[in-house]
């Protein structure tokens, strides 16, 4: 088998496995996974920025945001029906993207991270700022009768399900697509060595900004998502929390491959979910699990699995 | 009240404000100067040094000066020592990278900020100030006579928030003159320079750097420790600092410490007056929206000098 065969078997494996368990699992897990899906997706924009174009962003809250309350807002505020309201978080997370990309690639290293930070932050505080529309942190709720698509509704957990999946494997199949394409090896050369990738004609800050800006409308359109599938919009979801959770599920999964995000998802949500019924404190987890990655497996699950076993994984 | 000692009385809480702020961030530029790392605990370290004065006062009977005294000691060599440990479990063995630095302070943060939640727990609790006589200010106006001393109702400062600026002066010149008169500032400054050179000449860079963060983180708490009778404790209280010394930090120019004290000052002083101006959302957003511009333009901060 080529490499390239392997990998599609191995991918559609995972997708017909995601597609199937709906029908084995309990009622808790079958809502848990639908979520698990959607913010895997926001990890896989996460990681076209971070895994393959090597640009660490502090920010991506923003993004998920932008996406989230581009659809809430034209539902909440304006009326739209779902399907235009989608549009419009697409439109917002592309129209944020590429502005912040344009200012914050004037930048490398950790004054990229830190100005990404900032952004975000400014974000964060303009959703609290105009809290006669956004209500703030408290947020607000997209009725039932409000998330019906094209007569599907989406707050029927079935349905919300095999929506989370159509968002999942649309944005694994973009991934997987996009380390194939000419404009995906140039990512991961800008990756490996900026200078040389220069050097050997590239337009290195085009490359970058369209980097930015795929991964930043992703993520947004899984924010979208978010809402729309749970029903919910609010500021809590452009805090600094935000922008370091797909970084913890990006590192933990694997930077730099296809499945990473969504084993990081899985596995962080459920250590959350386990622990916060412990301890209030279920943040700690967090904590010490970025710490033990950054010292003892910076590649990540999947990266040490490419690494040791599989070494076509893409 | 008029509007001359309207503004004597925002400057003056400006100071304090100001003379917390430069404290935090010359640790946290200390740090970033000398290791050329990012420490995004850095605020973590100066909430741990304000929980820290509350056990160690509530631990000490007898008169609040007493624990006090013993605190503004203390503290700051627990949360310096602790800072060292950090350093030398976590950021030496990832070899000082910039980029999983940041990432493993992060780490850091967390567990530093949900650990202090599961033993301190959540509540805000206040430490009592060792003197807090109020001081009355005179202003002065004409006359028919000419110029003429009077003290307004309500124009008041505590004899604390003056000592807390006093403290931080001293310290500040502390830090000044253990960086240009002593051999360990000799050995911190040549670090800074070129690390590979100080390494040849047989520095012991590594040991440096820990003394270095813990320092930065010292001095953090050292800060704490003078703003919590003002202010109370919290485990969520070192987000605000970080974030005004980030802005500081940058806009002084990384790693460059007169330019960090003269910002923290500006940035102090601006804090109270923008704030009556303009909701303290938008100043927030405002400032940090500067910040990131400044980083985007002018990297080597409003007062930076652009290296070769």
């Amino acid at each position: 088998m080529t490499d390239l065969s392997r990998s599609l078997a191995l991918h559609g494996a995972v997708l017909a496995l995601l597609f199937a368990l709906q029908f084995v699992l309990p009622a808790y897990h079958h809502g848990n996974l639908a979520r698990v899906m959607v913010l895997a997706s926001f990890a896989m924009g996460y990681n076209i920025l971070f895994g393959y174009t090597g640009l660490l962003s502090l920010g991506h809250a923003l993004f998920f945001a932008a996406g989230m309350y581009g659809m809430g807002l034209s539902i909440n505020q304006l009326g739209a029906s779902p399907g235009p309201a989608l549009l419009a978080g697409l439109a917002a997370g592309l129209a944020v993207s590429a502005a912040l990309g344009a200012l914050a690639l004037r930048t490398t290293g950790v004054a990229f991270m830190i100005v990404t930070l900032m952004f975000a932050q400014a974000g964060y505080l303009t959703a609290l700022y105009f809290g006669t529309y956004t209500r703030g942190d408290e947020g607000f709720v997209i009725q039932q009768a409000e998330r019906v698509l094209w007569g599907f509704d989406l707050s029927d957990a079935t349905i919300r399900y095999f929506a989370a999946f159509v968002l999942f494997a649309l944005c694994l199949l973009t991934v997987l697509w996009l380390v194939h394409t000419p404009f995906g090896r140039v990512l991961i050369a800008i990756r490996e060595n900026e200078e040389r990738a220069r050097m050997l004609g590239y337009d290195v800050f085009a490359h970058k900004l369209a980097a930015v800006i795929l991964s930043g409308t992703m993520s947004a359109l899984a924010g979208a998502c978010y809402g729309l599938l749970f029903g919910y919009v609010g500021a809590t979801f452009a805090t600094v929390q935000y922008s370091i959770f797909p970084l913890l599920w990006v590192l933990l999964g694997g930077a730099g491959t296809v499945l990473g995000p969504l084993i990081g998802t899985l596995f962080m949500f459920y250590l959350i979910d386990l622990s916060s019924a412990v301890t209030t404190a279920y943040m700690l987890i967090a904590g010490v699990v970025l710490v033990l990655l950054t010292l003892y497996a910076p590649q990540g699950l999947a990266g040490e699995l490419r690494a040791r076993v599989w070494r076509w994984l893409p | 009240m008029e509007f001359g000692p309207y503004l004597m009385l925002a400057s003056l809480e400006g100071a304090v404000t100001a003379a917390v702020l430069a404290l935090t961030a010359v640790g946290l530029s200390l740090v970033f100067g000398v290791m050329r790392v990012v420490n995004v605990a850095h605020g973590e370290f100066f909430m741990l040094g304000a929980v820290l004065a509350w056990w160690l006062t509530g631990l000490i009977g007898g008169h609040p000066a007493l624990g006090f005294a013993l605190a503004l000691v203390v503290v700051p060599v627990l949360v310096g020592l602790l800072a060292v440990a950090a350093d030398m479990t976590v950021l030496k063995r990832i070899g000082y990278d910039p980029e999983r630095t940041i990432v493993a302070t992060i780490g850091l943060l967390y567990i530093i900020q949900q650990v202090t939640l599961m033993t301190y727990g959540p509540e805000a609790r206040p430490v009592a100030p060792p003197f807090n006589t109020r001081i009355a200010l005179p202003w002065v106006e004409w006359t028919g006579g000419g110029l003429q001393l009077y003290w307004p109702w309500g124009l008041s400062t505590t004899s604390y928030k003056l000592a807390v600026i006093g403290a931080a002066v001293v310290v500040l010149v502390g830090v000044w003159a253990l960086m240009t008169h002593t051999r360990a500032g000799l050995l911190m400054r040549a670090t800074q320079m070129d690390r590979d050179m100080a390494l040849a000449f047989g520095i012991p860079v590594e040991r440096v750097y820990a003394a270095v963060f813990g320092l930065g983180a010292g001095l953090a708490a050292f800060g704490a420790v003078l703003v919590v009778p003002i202010q109370q404790a919290h485990y969520l209280m070192g987000g605000d600092p970080l974030l005004l010394s980030f802005i500081v930090v940058i806009i002084g120019g990384l790693g460059s410490l007169p330019g960090t004290v003269l910002a923290a000052v500006l940035v102090g002083l601006s804090d109270g007056i923008i704030s009556v101006f303009f909701s303290p959302t938008l100043a927030k957003i405002l400032a940090t929206l500067l910040v990131a511009l400044v980083l985007v333009f002018r990297p080597q901060g409003l007062f930076g000098v652009r290296r070769a």
